[in-house]
């Protein structure tokens, strides 16, 4: 077997998931979404991260 | 007879393919922009942008770090030190004097966090792909990967889940260094490093290759813009642990016993789109860029090596433990060492220490548990 059907199976699934995400989240919105660059926005960084303490 | 300037291997796509799959690409980023917003179109790009490089580059962390212990090769290791120092000379400084919009990867220091950089070191080396490495391998078509990944997701979740219980072990308050001092301690220390390991060098193996500096170049760039862009860091685990709890609770499970999970700002993200999640979104962006650099390089034409069974049991578990011990670390090879060391939080160079030493005993157990020939 090579490479390619690793890659199909995987990129399928990863594509299955974020569908399933669209179907079972808050629905998206564009208009509220926060600008293109943080830096200058005026507003304080909001996205989480591995490096962050339970609780923040 | 004349030769052709470049071979190119049987199953790569021609050049009007390559630009059909860059087009691709962006039409994917603008529709997530659409739908979602511009900040995670571009998010989704930037891990696109790394995905391509780390895979076409040939730029990594566990490889380069089983080079230098087995070959005494510090090539790999010297390019991320110039990779960090560059991050760090542009995010110190953008930091200082953006602290309310930009924010560093800052975490302290602990037993649990030491301890749990030791054992993601050892199991690194084991699966042969650190937080980064498991996704762009598993992206290009590695079989070991791709079966460590769902396993290393389930651990991220499970790691996160029981955080604070690890946390109350024992931890330091959050150490960071600032400012010019603290850029030029950094500095220093990722100088140290290098020449350490320029002097432990085998000898004929002090050159570090063309693209490896290239590839340091793009990959500091595109975290640079990671940081402008969402405002932290690059960071990769704590995307793969949401996805595991996103999906436990869609069949039901109630989060609210972790004290991680049931946070509000946890509690925001379970209930939001992964498509407006910064680490979902480069590490989804890794997947789709490997994919592609490694079908541009050779078709994906490459064999999928498989093991035995006691290999594929070590790699689940491994996987499992890798998600598990990079939460208690505060992050893999880039949330904690390359994003915390660049901007300036103590608990990365004790990662870089704890994960390292790890790394030894994970070269040492890959022949014990039937992953490679006894040397």
């Amino acid at each position: 077997m090579t490479r390619l059907p690793v890659v199909i199976v995987l990129l399928l699934a990863v594509a299955g998931l974020v569908a399933l995400d669209v179907v079972i989240s808050v629905p998206l919105d564009p208009y509220g979404a926060p600008p293109l660059l943080a830096l200058g926005s005026g507003e304080a960084a909001s996205g989480a991260h591995c490096a962050a303490l339970p609780g923040n | 007879m004349t030769q052709p300037m470049m071979a190119v291997p049987a199953g790569a796509p021609r050049p009007w393919a390559r630009g059909l799959t860059v087009l691709a690409g962006l039409v994917a980023a603008l529709a997530v922009a659409a739908m979602a917003g511009p900040r995670y179109g571009a998010l989704l790009l930037i891990g696109f942008g790394l995905g391509i490089a780390l895979e076409g580059l040939r730029f990594g962390f566990t490889g380069p770090w089983r080079r230098m212990i087995l070959f005494r090769d510090p090539s790999g290791l010297v390019a991320q030190m110039v990779c960090i120092a560059i991050v760090a000379l542009v995010a110190f400084p953008l930091l200082t004097a953006n602290g309310a919009e930009l924010t560093g990867a800052h975490a302290p220091i602990g037993f649990a966090m030491v301890g749990g950089a030791f054992v993601f070191g050892a199991c690194m080396q084991i699966v042969l792909g650190c937080g980064s490495g498991t996704l762009v391998n598993a992206g290009s078509g590695n079989l070991v990967s791709a079966v460590a990944l769902p396993f290393f997701a389930i651990g991220s979740f499970a790691g996160a889940y029981h955080l604070s219980w690890w946390t109350d072990l024992g931890t330091l308050p959050v150490a960071v260094l600032s400012g010019t001092s603290g850029l030029a301690v950094t500095l220093a220390g990722l100088a140290a490093v290098a020449v350490v390991a320029m002097i432990l060098a085998a000898p004929g193996k002090r050159t570090v290759p063309g693209r490896l500096w290239l590839a340091a170049l793009v990959i500091a760039g595109l975290a640079v813009l990671h940081i402008v862009v969402a405002g932290q860091p690059w960071g990769v685990v704590y995307g793969l642990g949401l996805w595991v709890a996103k999906g436990a609770t869609t069949l039901g499970a109630d989060l609210s016993g972790s004290a991680f999970w049931a946070a509000p700002g946890n509690v925001e993200r379970l209930e939001q789109s992964l498509l407006t999640d910064v680490t979902s979104l480069t590490d989804l962006g890794l997947i789709a860029g490997a994919a592609l650099a490694a079908w541009w390089r050779d078709g994906l034409s490459a064999p999928a090596k498989g093991l035995s069974i006691r290999g594929w049991a070590a790699i689940v578990m491994a996987g499992l433990l890798l998600g598990y011990s990079s939460r208690l670390a505060f992050g893999c090879n880039v949330g904690a060492f390359f994003s915390g060391v660049s901007t300036g939080s103590l608990h990365g160079w004790a990662w870089f220490a704890a994960a390292f030493a790890g790394s030894f005993v994970g070269i040492r157990l890959r022949p014990v548990l039937g992953l490679e020939d006894r040397r």
